[in-house]
């Protein structure tokens, strides 16, 4: 395994990709950066810029709109670049299924590595699927 | 080949630029502490920089693509010259070369420009703003820092030279411990918070209202040569202001004590102060800051 996949294992910095959600899976995405979560001491920082970022954290339904800003996203982004779906609705539109403004789940615009399901997931969970994106980076079981 | 050695090496690029990775470390470990978080592990900057030089480096459509990556190479030349000079300086004070602390002066500033630089050219909207910002802040604190550092020249009876500046401590005691000394020091501490582009001082790269600023549109490794950047600078400005005001011993370990005071400082503002904005920081450097250096120069020149 070699250097670079190992130091981007280290220090992932997160983009905070919202496309179009309810705002609890936001919250509970916050809350990993918070004091009682702490999920600096893994290196994983949140970053204001997308050309910054190694990992998008993608919540919510894409709609027809949100839906070209998120593969815009994708394609700024530097490569290599993870992608996490947090939550119910980015993993597989839940209820939204059939809405008239849901034309595509997030994995059908964008490749997912890591799928978070919850409505909204806890912050535990959400720090137990980036443990799992990093075995997998890794290569590991 | 031991200029090269110095420059590249020993003084210069290499140990500066762990030192100052690791003093970036104290800083986000401080920092975690006082939230009462765990905090990063020590090497977390140093794997950074590695993950960041292993990743793709993105141009902007448009962006002028000589100067988006010439700037961060120049802004990093410059610190780690700064760096070469003040460390053969402090290990030997009498090699250092007539009017050196002009040359520190001048090169001090060229990390800032080569960020504005970088910013003006990667067309972006945030960036500019971060830009223009970036520009007001170095018209703000040059002029009290530039004053703060000619009191110190009138306190050393007119030497521009680093190594007579040190002497001069070394014979008659610290430039801290006299009036004016004192206030100037005071000066140029908030300087050095800018210079910095810490908190109450970071509008430039705010990272809440225009995302990263100046650095918006920088990835892979252009934007590790500014982080690289960023750490040397923490490395050489409060040992700067350790050899102008507080030199009168600089034995390693005082030397380290010294250090590792100053970056306590530096830190302890960062995390009690919320980001001003840059009217009030103008107005700021321009009315107490420099009302502060210029009683340090009446001073030194009375003769306290």
């Amino acid at each position: 395994m070699d250097l670079k996949l190992k130091a981007l294992t280290k220090s992932i910095w997160v983009f905070h990709a919202a496309t179009s959600p309810c705002n609890n899976c936001d919250i509970e995405t916050l809350d990993l950066l918070t004091p009682r979560h702490d999920i600096e001491r893994l290196g994983i920082v949140l970053v204001g810029s997308v050309r910054h970022a190694d990992a998008l954290l993608v919540t919510g339904v894409p709609n027809y709109k949100t839906k070209e800003r998120l593969k815009k996203l994708y394609s700024q982004a530097p490569k290599p670049c993870l992608v996490v779906a947090i939550g119910g609705c980015a993993c597989g539109r839940i209820i939204f299924q059939e809405s008239y403004n849901s034309p595509c789940a997030v994995d059908e615009i964008i490749p997912v590595d890591v799928y978070i399901p919850g409505c909204p997931p806890k912050p535990e969970a959400i720090t137990a699927g980036l443990v799992k994106l990093i075995k997998k980076v890794r290569g590991e079981k | 080949m031991m200029i090269l050695f110095s420059y590249l090496i020993f003084p210069g690029f290499l140990f500066s630029a762990c030192v100052g990775l690791i003093a970036g470390w104290i800083d986000r470990k401080v920092t975690a502490r006082i939230q009462w978080r765990v905090g990063p592990p020590w090497y977390q900057n140093f794997v950074d920089i590695v993950k960041l030089l292993g990743k793709e480096t993105v141009i902007p459509r448009g962006a002028a693509k000589l100067t988006f990556l010439f700037s961060p190479f120049l802004g990093l030349l410059s610190a780690a010259l700064v760096a070469t000079i003040l460390g053969v300086t402090v290990r030997l004070p009498l090699t250092s070369f007539a009017g050196d602390l002009i040359v520190v002066v001048y090169l001090l500033i060229i990390p800032a420009i080569s960020v504005i630089i970088g910013a003006s050219s990667s067309r972006n909207p945030l960036a500019s703003i971060g830009a223009s910002r970036e520009m007001k802040l170095v018209l703000g604190y040059e002029l009290p820092f530039i004053l703060s550092i000619i009191a110190v020249i009138i306190k050393s009876s007119g030497g521009i030279q680093l190594g007579s500046i040190l002497n001069h401590q070394i014979n008659f005691g610290s430039n801290l411990v006299s009036w004016s000394g004192a206030l100037a020091f005071i000066a140029a501490i908030f300087c050095m918070q800018a210079k910095l582009c810490f908190v109450p001082f970071d509008m430039s790269e705010a990272e809440q209202e225009i995302m990263a600023g100046a650095l918006i549109e920088y990835s892979g490794s252009a934007l590790a040569m500014f982080k690289l950047t960023k750490a040397i600078l923490l490395y050489t400005i409060p040992l700067l202001l350790v050899i102008l005001f507080w030199g009168s011993n600089l034995a390693p370990l005082a030397l380290i004590g010294k250090y590792i005071a100053l970056l306590v400082v530096v830190i302890l503002i960062k995390n009690t102060n919320p980001r001003l904005r840059i009217d009030q920081a103008l107005r700021f450097f321009w009315g107490p800051v420099t009302a502060l250096a210029v009683i340090a120069v009446i001073l030194a020149i009375i003769g306290y």
